[in-house]
């Protein structure tokens, strides 16, 4: 991919994702750790504009940013006192170092091999993309559907409260 | 793309690209690579911020609104700078500038300070995929419908910021409480947005303008209920009067804007206006046919008829907000789950019927009135028969005013019977 | 000055080694979950990053898989946040070191 522009917004998008992503593990504040999240997944939702897929993008930002990070910030305010720090167990310093390894091998693997690549981007509609959900991959879609129907109601089922059910059995 | 303008000349005011396009390519001539792009965004965001959002935010969303709401509760409204008091606005901004932007002392000073901030950008960005015109797109994306989503839910969390930042109890019930409709309402919105998606089969808003203008019938007749589930959770979504739970005054202060002063808190008030035109320009776009108005934009200017259009129905949120009372939290919550998911269900299990049949019989234009007149009554008899199934009594209509008592409303303890 | 399918399969490989090292060394269940969701995110970018890039005869298929990650993160994340609330309301906490029931 050529072009200024793409090259400008590519290495913007890495420092805001990246950066995000490192104020999530140093905030000692957990909400503060949860709008570094959301300003990360606004990130990534820029590299699939940039890597021209715009329905994902949107979907990222729709299902990231709207529902899952509001979900977050729910828990966080449903479980207070306990749930405001956002310290390391003890296990940081070897999770880190796994980390770190594992980054390491990425990098080399990513940088070693020869990427057989196309010059051109190849044309990608939305269309194309229902067609192949709805085609190609339409069992796994249906499970899909069936695992989100199961965790909403698992979901549900496990915030009853006693005093809920009580009610429910009451009427 | 149509092409029913006469002319390509810069002057003819129709169709303001062509004026844009215009300078655009006598700048290209002297100023250096890539400047020009700058330039492009510079003078849709400077046109359209003159055209459309100066005006009608000042004249239509804080004049207009104040003075129909007067008038709607027996008042004058403002009457006092200016002819007709139509310099209030602008009073009212000098008032806000010049008060002072108080932050309590036990804030998070930083999120306080950004979440105006955080408020703004999204607004400005909705504009960018409305179609004004023919060419008066900003950014034509394929996908400017789920755009619109997505953008238009990012201003919850700069108002969850705004109600976390401030430490205060009041400002927290509010936070949490626009976050819970926000989150509820969003539901039943893209079900009934999907309804417009699969009848016109496209997710581009320039797009479902052209394919109002090929069938000759806005989407809103064909998908009655959709507009009408899109009204009640947008003016949720917003924070509108009859839903503005979230800045309850008589309840909870001023809900998430309790500890803002000064011009933060005027960004956020004019935003609010800001993000209701946003959405009454999209369901001018999706549900009433855009620019378009059965050939008559030939003649008149296409944005010129899409503003009135939006302006229309920006006028039903001034009359909902003078005329309803506000509801109860739970109330709404309900409302959400109970009522309107359920209904954008059903309509959009009619529709998707209705898309295969109209596909069978080789998309002929009669059968789309036909599904207009029958989803105008099927969705008229839905909302009374899942009412009624819910258990809603519709009260009979009052013929003089009656006192809260006599109409069963509030029974203080040790009156009853 | 171009961008290559290297660039973007660094920041992908970044992101998921920060989300790893999130998730591995939070106390908080709800820090462990967000790490996840942020290594669910760079399998994302990986995804795409290759339907974008690689030869292949269905590119599309980067995309579909990324719509499915999209669907099981929402799924995941419901669950596990459920599971927080539920968890803190019998145990008054939600740090992953002090929920040892099955220790003994």
């Amino acid at each position: 991919m050529d072009g200024f522009g793409v090259t400008v917004a590519f290495w913007i998008l890495a420092a805001v994702t990246l950066v995000a992503g490192g104020g999530v593990m140093v905030s000692r504040n957990l909400l503060h750790a949860v709008l570094f999240l959301i300003l990360s997944f606004i990130g990534v939702a820029g590299f699939f504009v940039l890597l021209s897929a715009e329905f994902i993008a949107m979907a990222q930002v729709i299902i990231y940013v709207g529902a899952i990070t509001v979900l977050i910030l729910f828990a966080v305010l449903l479980t207070p006192r306990a749930s405001r720090d956002n310290s390391e167990t003890v296990w940081a310093l070897p999770g880190m170092l796994l980390a770190v390894c594992l980054a390491a091998i990425f990098l080399f693997v990513v940088h070693d091999t020869q990427w057989k690549t196309v010059t051109d981007a190849p044309l990608l509609t939305t269309q194309d993309l229902g067609h192949a959900l709805l085609g190609t991959w339409v069992l796994p879609f249906e499970i899909a559907s069936v695992l989100l129907t199961a965790a909403l109601v698992g979901a549900i089922m496990l915030t009853r409260s006693a005093e809920e059910e009580a009610e429910d059995a009451l009427a | 793309m149509t092409t029913f303008l006469a002319t390509d000349n810069w002057y003819d005011l129709r169709d303001l690209a062509n004026l844009s396009r215009e300078i655009l390519e006598a700048a290209d001539k002297i100023l250096p690579f890539g400047v020009v792009y700058v330039l492009a965004a510079v003078i849709g965001f400077v046109a359209s911020f003159l055209i459309f959002v100066l005006p009608s935010q000042l004249f239509v969303g804080v004049y207009g609104e104040r003075k129909l709401i007067g008038r709607i509760q027996s008042r004058y409204g403002p009457n006092r700078v200016g002819p007709f008091g139509l310099l209030q606005p602008i009073a009212d901004a000098i008032k806000l500038m010049q008060k002072e932007a108080l932050t309590p002392t036990r804030s998070d000073r930083l999120v306080m300070y950004v979440a105006p901030i955080f408020f703004v950008a999204p607004a400005v960005l909705l504009f960018a995929v409305i179609p004004f015109g023919p060419n008066m797109v900003f950014a034509d994306i394929p996908v400017s419908l789920m755009y619109f989503l997505a953008i238009s839910s990012l201003p919850v969390l700069a108002n969850f910021m705004a109600g976390w930042s401030a430490n205060n109890k009041y400002s927290l019930f509010g936070a949490i409480r626009i976050v819970a409709m926000t989150i509820s309402y969003e539901t039943p919105l893209v079900m009934s947005l999907l309804g417009a998606v699969v009848i016109s089969s496209t997710l581009s808003l320039q797009g479902m303008v052209l394919w109002a203008d090929e069938y000759k019938i806005w989407l809103g007749l064909v998908q009655p209920l959709a507009l009408v589930i899109y009204f009640i959770c947008v003016s949720a979504e917003l924070n509108r009067t009859p839903t503005d739970i979230a800045e309850a005054e008589s309840e909870i202060v001023a809900g998430y804007l309790t500890e803002y002063s000064g011009m933060k808190w005027g960004l956020f008030y004019g935003m609010d206006i800001g993000y209701a035109l946003a959405a009454s320009a999209f369901a001018a776009t999706v549900f009433l046919g855009g620019w378009t108005l059965f050939g008559l934009e030939k003649w008149v200017p296409p944005w010129i008829i899409f503003i009135g259009k939006t302006h229309l129905f920006y006028a039903l949120f001034i009359w909902t907000r003078g005329t309803l009372p506000r509801l109860r939290s739970d109330q709404l919550m309900a409302f959400a789950w109970k009522f309107l998911l359920p209904l954008a269900l059903f309509n959009l299990f009619i529709v998707v019927t209705e898309r295969m049949i109209w596909s069978e019989e080789g998309y002929d234009k009669a059968y789309i009135y036909l599904f207009a007149i029958f989803n105008i009554l099927v969705s008229g008899l839905l909302v009374f028969a899942w009412a009624r199934f819910n258990g809603y009594r519709p009260d009979d209509v009052p013929t003089r005013p009656r006192l809260v008592k006599e109409a069963r409303g509030y029974v203080p303890l040790g009156e009853n019977e | 000055m171009s961008v290559g399918i290297e660039h973007f399969l660094t920041v992908g490989a970044l992101l998921f080694c920060l989300g790893l090292a999130i998730a591995l060394s939070k106390r908080n269940a709800i820090g462990v979950l967000m790490g996840v969701e942020l290594m669910l995110n760079a399998v994302n970018l990986t995804l795409i990053t290759f339907s974008r890039f690689a030869v292949s005869e269905r590119p599309i298929t980067g995309q579909a898989f990324a719509v499915f990650i999209i669907t099981v993160a929402a799924a995941e994340a419901a669950v596990a946040l459920a599971l927080a609330v539920s968890v803190y309301r019998n145990r008054e906490t939600v740090d992953v070191d002090q929920l040892n029931l099955l220790r003994s």
